[in-house]
């Protein structure tokens, strides 16, 4: 008899840092980039007689955020000391937050594996400083410290157990990501490391048994948090089937991913909880949040791209398809939706979509440029639109103009203008041309006129040719037919 | 004929100031350092002689005024620094061998704002290790000796400082205070010593022991000394998050004339069945001489405010020691004890580095916070802590200050308490509630004993009454009659 596979159960805490300009409670600069400890100060380094001065826009941002994940921001909060020693943690104790948190209870909606909605809640988000980074040596005597990011803040946004997969927990930090861009409070960027990520992963069992709590460190991605906890299910289903291991009788531990070798490796078990002997900071007073400024924060949040996808799909009639492809960044859905206004009411957005997701995106990969350095005004490229859907060029000229004016700029109807480029839609000129086309390709006209109807792209390609590519092909073709079909044509 | 040193600092600054007189900040200075020159030697109130500054800063002074511009309300007035406050290009060593070779790389708050003012500072004060202590004997480097009886401590922790100020070797110098650090060693060595309301003075720069308590203040000869320097280091600072301004607090002041002033008498601050007599004599001395003035005494209770704050703050303050001390790791700077590994090196680092009482109070502030433990100590202390608060407002609400003894005996003699810890904690039953409960409170001189050691009283406000507190300070100094005595030693140099 095979037992009922178990229930996969995964909480993530999330580490975020938050794009402030300064440190979280000092004016010492913020910066990826710096010589090693080039971005320290009294503070930061903690030097005797240093104190910690909050920093106003990290609180901002992660009420932000908080507000951006659906949390409840708290009207009255306040810092505590994290004690440990570690020497990548200057003062001996890490400034976060204990028991009140600034944001609580929030939620964020992915996809679950069956293709449907799913909130994964959010426990808690709290302000912190971050450390330093400790450099040891192949030998292990010696070790060496960068206290450059000691100091800077990072919300951790700690979920609840309700990730069942794998892939649900890689959609939960994309998700995130994609969040905390768009609000902009932090690139999100697992691989640059403002995003860290590590997951707690066990399984439950149908008969109650439950395996033994697996903190996974050295995540360095979405792709390798997907991995790790896809080899932590096997592990962890192997050790409980195998020596039927389960958190009565196993303690919780702390592995970390093995990038090479693809696997998890036990770094120390948590025999007892660590005792961070956390107390009040006395150096910090409480900070108190008016529901004004809050609410004057919630408001100036921009449309989150959950939202911005159900109208693009309900009000704009886009596929969901093109509404993921707008919506992946801010920028590009900005973009899209400043192409639309026009003098005469809205463009048609299932074009606009269809030129910003294929054309304009084509030449940003091809052209290896971003949105920012884009020749073309999404105004410009909406009078293009409406060259073409007034007849006045033809797709294809269409086309080759844009591909100019991302490079250079400039206004479509001028250039149109000045080299003549709109499409011919004159009788007469339609008619003489056609009826060199025929004459030009008698076989072909006989062959049409048998019955063989792919022979008549042959005459449109000779007709369009002899307009110089300007053609008008709507009326091209109908021109040809009424001539083919007129007696002694 | 008197060095003006010896006189008030409101006249040498006067002085100074005054470009038709010749007297100069340089003939302070060299005064001072002739002075510590011939004294410290016995004394031991200085760990460092900052000579080349203070000249450097009396020499700037001098220029001002010649060049017609104001140095300040301290021109010139040379002044002493706990070692605890970071003076920029100095050593600040804590009086602890773990911050070996240490130099401060900027100045406090404090000490940037009275040189501004004019002050000159002449060195560093010695201390018990990180400020822990009562008598200065728990300084890694010696102790300091009572001017008035060199056999004698002088208090603690801020002993150097009050040995500098009672043997005239300087008029003015800064402490910290965190249970009494300030007020005990003032009333030992016969001089004035202000602890401001929590949050009136920047601690930006000061090494912290329990940052919930710790407050910087001034030891002067006189009231008007101690508020001239007051004066010029209180107020909001930016890098200090707990400073703030209390202009907007609403309580209405207490009178400030003698006539008709409510004082408190506090039932938990009597000196109990054996009091000793000099101390005795000189309270009931200062209430009478309140009495005559036309003050009225109102009988009051503080239930937490006598002995029950000694566990009180022998929970909070540890606790808080423990974790500030942290940081002295023998990673960035100072003593570095190198061990098999990380954790040896911090064991070797922290057991060289520490005295002995420092270290007992990082394994009780560890213990007080510890799961298990922190329900049953610290956060049972902080609510009393809390309690004890609010009795003091209310107390505040029927008197305008409290009258009290600063310590429960004159000074002591070296080695007597240094082996008894607790004997030495309750030395500061009489402080530690004033920081508890973050009111200010000021000692000043009230006689001598038979044997010739000084005694102090104490008057204490509700918090943000500084000003009013200094000026009631000052009425019952003129009514006292019995400024800060002149040590014997003294004698030997004064012109």
């Amino acid at each position: 008899m095979t037992a009922p596979a178990p229930r996969l159960l995964v909480g993530l805490e999330v580490h975020l840092q938050l794009k402030t300009r300064t440190k979280c409670f000092s004016a010492c600069p913020v910066s990826t980039s710096g010589e090693p400890n080039a971005l320290v100060d009294a503070v930061v380094l903690g030097l005797p007689g240093a104190l910690p001065v909050l920093n106003r826009e990290a609180v901002r941002l992660a009420v932000r955020t908080g507000l951006a994940l659906g949390c409840t921001i708290a009207d009255v909060t306040k810092w505590d000391r994290k004690n440990y020693f570690y020497p990548d943690l200057p003062k001996g104790y890490q400034i976060s937050q204990y028991d009140q948190p600034l944001c609580v209870e929030g939620a964020v909606e992915i996809q679950d594996d069956a293709g449907g909605l799913k909130r994964i809640r959010i426990r808690r988000a709290h302000l912190e400083e971050d450390t330093g980074k400790s450099f040891h040596d192949e030998q292990g005597t010696k070790s060496r410290i960068d206290f450059n990011r000691a100091g800077t803040p990072l919300l951790e946004i700690v979920s609840e157990p309700d990730i069942a997969s794998a892939g649900e927990a890689e959609r939960y930090l994309e998700a995130l990501r994609e969040i905390v861009a768009y609000v902009g409070t932090s690139d999100g960027n697992m691989q640059a490391g403002n995003m860290r990520c590590e997951p707690n992963v066990n399984l439950v069992y149908e008969n109650g048994d439950r395996t033994p709590i697996v903190e996974i460190k050295n995540l360095n991605s979405v792709h390798n948090v997907g991995l790790a906890i896809r080899f932590e299910t096997q592990r962890q289903s192997t050790a409980y089937a195998e020596r039927g291991e389960t958190g009565q009788n196993t303690a919780r531990s702390t592995r970390g991913w093995d990038d090479v070798q693809g696997t998890t490796v036990h770094m120390r078990a948590k025999e007892s909880a660590d005792d961070y002997r956390y107390f009040p900071e006395p150096d910090l007073p409480p900070l108190r949040l008016t529901r004004a400024w809050v609410e004057g924060e919630r408001e100036a949040l921009p449309e989150l791209p959950r939202a911005r996808r159900a109208r693009y799909r309900a009000t704009l009639g886009l596929s969901e398809y093109d509404a993921g492809v707008l919506t992946a960044s801010r920028a590009l859905a900005d973009w899209f939706e400043a192409v639309l206004p026009a003098p005469a009411g809205a463009r048609d957005p299932k074009a606009a979509a269809n030129w910003v997701s294929t054309e304009l995106l084509r030449h940003l990969n091809e052209s290896e440029t971003s949105l920012a350095a884009v020749g073309l005004a999404p105004q410009e490229l909406g009078e293009l639109l409406d060259l073409v859907s007034t007849g006045t060029i033809n797709l294809k000229t269409a086309r080759d103009l844009f591909r100019e004016l991302v490079a250079d700029g400039g206004s479509a109807a001028t250039l149109v203008k000045q080299r003549g480029l709109a499409q011919v839609s004159d009788e007469g000129t339609l008619e003489t041309a056609c009826q060199a086309a025929i004459a030009g390709q008698p076989q072909a006209a006989q062959e049409f006129r048998a019955g063989q109807e792919k022979a008549f792209g042959r005459l449109v390609g000779a007709a369009l040719k002899a307009l110089g590519g300007k053609g008008n092909p709507a009326l091209v073709q109908a021109t040809l037919r009424r001539l083919l079909a007129a007696p002694g044509g | 004929m008197a060095h003006p040193l010896d006189g008030p600092v409101a006249e040498m600054a006067r002085r100074v100031r005054d470009r038709g007189d010749p007297f100069t900040a340089r003939s302070l200075v060299e005064e001072s350092l002739r002075r510590i020159e011939a004294l410290d030697g016995r004394l031991h109130a200085f760990l460092h002689v900052a000579a080349d500054l203070a000249r450097a800063q009396a020499d700037r002074v001098d220029a001002e005024i010649a060049a017609g511009r104001d140095p300040g309300p301290l021109a010139g007035v040379p002044l002493a620094v706990k070692d605890n406050l970071e003076v920029a290009g100095l050593p600040l060593s804590c009086a602890s061998r773990i911050l070996a070779g240490y130099v401060a790389p900027r100045d406090a708050t404090v000490v940037a704002r009275a040189v501004a003012a004019g002050a000159c500072v002449v060195g560093k004060t010695n201390l018990d290790e990180f400020a822990m202590g009562s008598s200065t004997e728990n300084s890694a480097f010696g102790p300091t000796r009572n001017p008035h009886d060199l056999a004698r401590v002088p208090g603690g922790s801020s002993g150097g400082s009050a040995a500098a100020v009672a043997a005239r070797l300087v008029p003015l110098a800064l402490g910290s205070d965190t249970g009494g650090s300030i007020r005990q060693p003032a009333a030992l060595t016969g001089i004035v010593g202000f602890k401001p309301s929590y949050g009136r003075v920047s601690r930006s720069g000061l090494v912290a022991f329990a940052s919930s308590l710790d407050q910087v203040g001034p030891l002067a000869r006189t009231v008007a000394d101690a508020a001239l320097l007051h004066a010029a280091i209180e107020g909001p600072d930016p890098a200090d998050a707990t400073s703030h301004a209390f202009e907007a607090f609403r309580a209405p002041a207490p009178r400030t004339a003698l006539e008709g002033l409510r004082v408190g008498r506090v039932a938990e601050f009597d000196l109990g069945a054996n009091p000793d007599p000099d101390v005795a004599g000189a309270l009931a001395r200062a209430r009478r001489v309140l009495g005559e003035a036309g003050a009225r005494e109102v009988e009051l209770s503080i239930p937490l405010g006598g002995a029950a704050g000694i566990p009180i703050y022998y929970i909070v303050a540890p606790a808080e020691a423990s974790s500030n001390l942290a940081r002295f790791d023998g990673i960035r700077y100072g003593l570095r004890v190198p061990g098999e590994d990380l954790e040896a090196l911090y064991a070797a680092t922290r057991g060289a580095g520490f005295g002995p009482e420092v270290r007992r109070r990082i394994l009780v502030g560890t213990f007080v916070l510890s799961a298990g433990y922190a329900d049953a100590y610290y956060k049972r202390a902080m609510a009393a802590r809390r309690a004890l608060a609010q009795q003091f407002e209310r107390a505040f609400e029927r008197a305008d200050v409290l009258l009290s003894a600063t310590t429960p005996t004159p000074a002591f003699r070296l080695g007597e308490k240094s082996s008894d810890p607790v004997a030495m904690y309750v030395c500061d039953v009489l402080t530690v509630v004033a920081n508890l409960a973050g009111v200010p409170a000021i000692s000043i001189p009230a006689g001598v004993s038979a044997t010739g050691l000084p005694v102090g009283v104490q008057l204490w406000a509700r918090a943000g009454h500084d000003t009013q507190l200094l000026r009631i300070a000052h009425l019952l100094e003129g009514r006292l009659g019995t400024p800060a005595p002149i040590p014997a030693l003294t004698r030997e140099v004064l012109a």
